[in-house]
């Protein structure tokens, strides 16, 4: 992390944490920085910055360091910190405004965890419900990773767990009209 | 009783003997599902993380057929349970997001039904005593870890259900089967979802912690409500024990396979023999099917 003369930083980040504060519905300045979400955070030991640290970036305003950060996309939204948040802030709420975020400006940190949500969702437009046989096929393809857990279609079949078929639902359209229709609003709900 | 069903996508695939057991189980309790016609997918975490307003209207097309019956509906899956139940309180507090729903979805909801999990509604509406009388084979000398996850139990004020710290109601059920609970610190510890797909250095670490605390309490089992815990624990447990060297052998059941085991149910009419972990040595050696008396004639 570069050096910050913090006065300039705290008048220039103003926008970030407005923005962030209107599309999660969470006032980033309430947090008071005593790391309890940091403290029971599963995913913790694997994050570039810790959930407290991008809390105190959003607060200062450093939007380019909390949006390229790995810890947005690895946080697996297990809803821990928001639940002991002492401040009652709904931290998984912010992770997924940021990732939304860094999305629509092209910042994807992870980008295999990116793609596994995008292909995740072309199934359920495309069939109403999620194909996992394909998910898993159509991630393997793009990652380059050919036999990743290839070694367990075999009872995955034999167990009727996995199916060559999409289950695939007869709706006239309707999800996918609903997808359709989420595009053209923009989606931020 | 009648509720209608969202089984979720899981549970016609990866999932699928919770789907068997838990049908097994509700018929036998006197829980009559109807299964929404044409569900389509609650978008899971894949929506929730890209799209707020996809995530609400996924969900809200599934819950306003079954408003249309006029029947609330219990979800087994604790993933699609919280997104349902999210998109519900979205509709009844704000109108403004009712009508954007309504819209997207070309449908009437007004978010009068109620969303419940599959896990309170056997523990709560029928409660644990109604359970204990029809129990058949009690889980003697079974010790379970009851493993609950992240998104069954929070956030409450969105689940209404349960503790988020300290949850205790599938630790009950398997003490009304006649089994017993052991007492583990990581019952709400995150499993690492997809983790475990994508990111296996993290995922597998994750799913370890949860195995090696489980067996450290002396626990025989572990039963889940979600099948991607189950799904992770199960399938990845093999994967788990090669990379850190520890040799489990912990079979993990869905809560719906052991009340479905206590009431008399076969293993085999239950799907536990499509799991990876073999659990039939662990029921054969406690006796469990010491009364291999069919309840089927009795639902």
């Amino acid at each position: 992390m570069e050096k910050l003369q913090l006065n300039e930083t705290l008048k220039n980040g103003n926008s970030f944490r407005e923005y962030i504060q209107k599309h999660s519905n969470v006032d980033p300045s309430s947090c008071y920085q005593c790391g309890k979400c940091t403290a029971g955070c599963p995913v913790s030991f694997a994050m570039d910055y810790t959930p407290r640290q991008v809390m105190r970036m959003i607060q200062l305003g450093m939007e380019q360091e909390a949006l390229s950060s790995h810890t947005i996309w690895l946080c697996a939204c297990c809803e821990t910190c928001s639940v002991r948040c002492p401040k009652n802030i709904d931290l998984a709420k912010v992770m997924e405004t940021l990732r939304i975020e860094a999305k629509r400006r092209g910042m994807v940190a992870e980008r295999n965890i990116d793609l596994f949500a995008d292909l995740f969702l072309n199934s359920v437009e495309k069939y109403g419900r999620v194909h996992e046989m394909g998910l898993i096929l159509q991630y393997n393809l793009k990652t380059g990773q050919f036999f990743k857990d290839a070694n367990l279609a075999p009872t995955l079949f034999k167990n009727s767990k996995i199916h060559l078929q999409a289950d695939k639902i007869q709706d006239g359209g309707a999800v996918k009209r609903i997808f359709q229709r989420v595009k053209t609003q923009g989606g931020e709900g | 009783m009648k509720y209608a069903y969202y089984p979720g996508c899981s549970l016609h695939a990866t999932g699928i003997e919770y789907n068997l057991s838990a049908r097994a189980v509700a018929k036998h309790l006197g829980i009559e599902l109807w299964e929404i016609p044409e569900w389509n997918c609650c978008g899971a975490s894949a929506a929730h993380n890209t799209n707020h307003l996809l995530a609400l209207a996924l969900p809200a097309r599934n819950l306003a057929i079954a408003e249309k019956e006029g029947l609330d509906v219990v979800v087994p899956c604790a993933a699609c349970f919280s997104r349902l139940k999210a998109t519900a309180k979205a509709v009844r507090e704000s109108a403004a997001t009712r009508q954007t729903i309504e819209n997207i979805i070309e449908m009437n909801y007004s978010a009068s039904n109620q969303v419940k999990a599959l896990l309170d509604v056997i523990v709560t509406d029928v409660g644990l005593d109604s359970v204990k009388e029809k129990v058949k084979r009690p889980l003697t000398n079974l010790k379970v870890a009851a493993y609950y996850g992240c998104l069954l139990v929070r956030p409450p004020q969105l689940t209404e259900f349960d503790d988020p710290e300290n949850p205790t109601t599938m630790d009950k059920l398997m003490e009304a089967l006649g089994g017993t609970a052991v007492d583990w610190p990581y019952k709400t510890e995150c499993c690492g979802a997809a983790h475990s797909t994508t990111k296996p250095e993290i995922g597998l670490k994750m799913i370890n912690d949860i195995l090696y605390h489980a067996q450290l309490a002396g626990a025989e089992c572990i039963v889940t409500a979600c099948p991607l815990c189950l799904l992770n624990l199960d399938m990845r447990q093999k994967e788990v024990e090669q990379r850190y060297g520890i040799k489990y052998n912990l079979p993990i059941f869905y809560f719906t396979e052991l009340v479905g085991l206590a009431m008399g149910y076969a293993p085999k009419e239950l799907g536990i023999e499509r799991h990876f972990v073999d659990a039939k040595t662990l029921i054969n050696e406690k006796d469990l099917l010491r009364h291999p008396t069919t309840r089927r004639e009795e639902a």
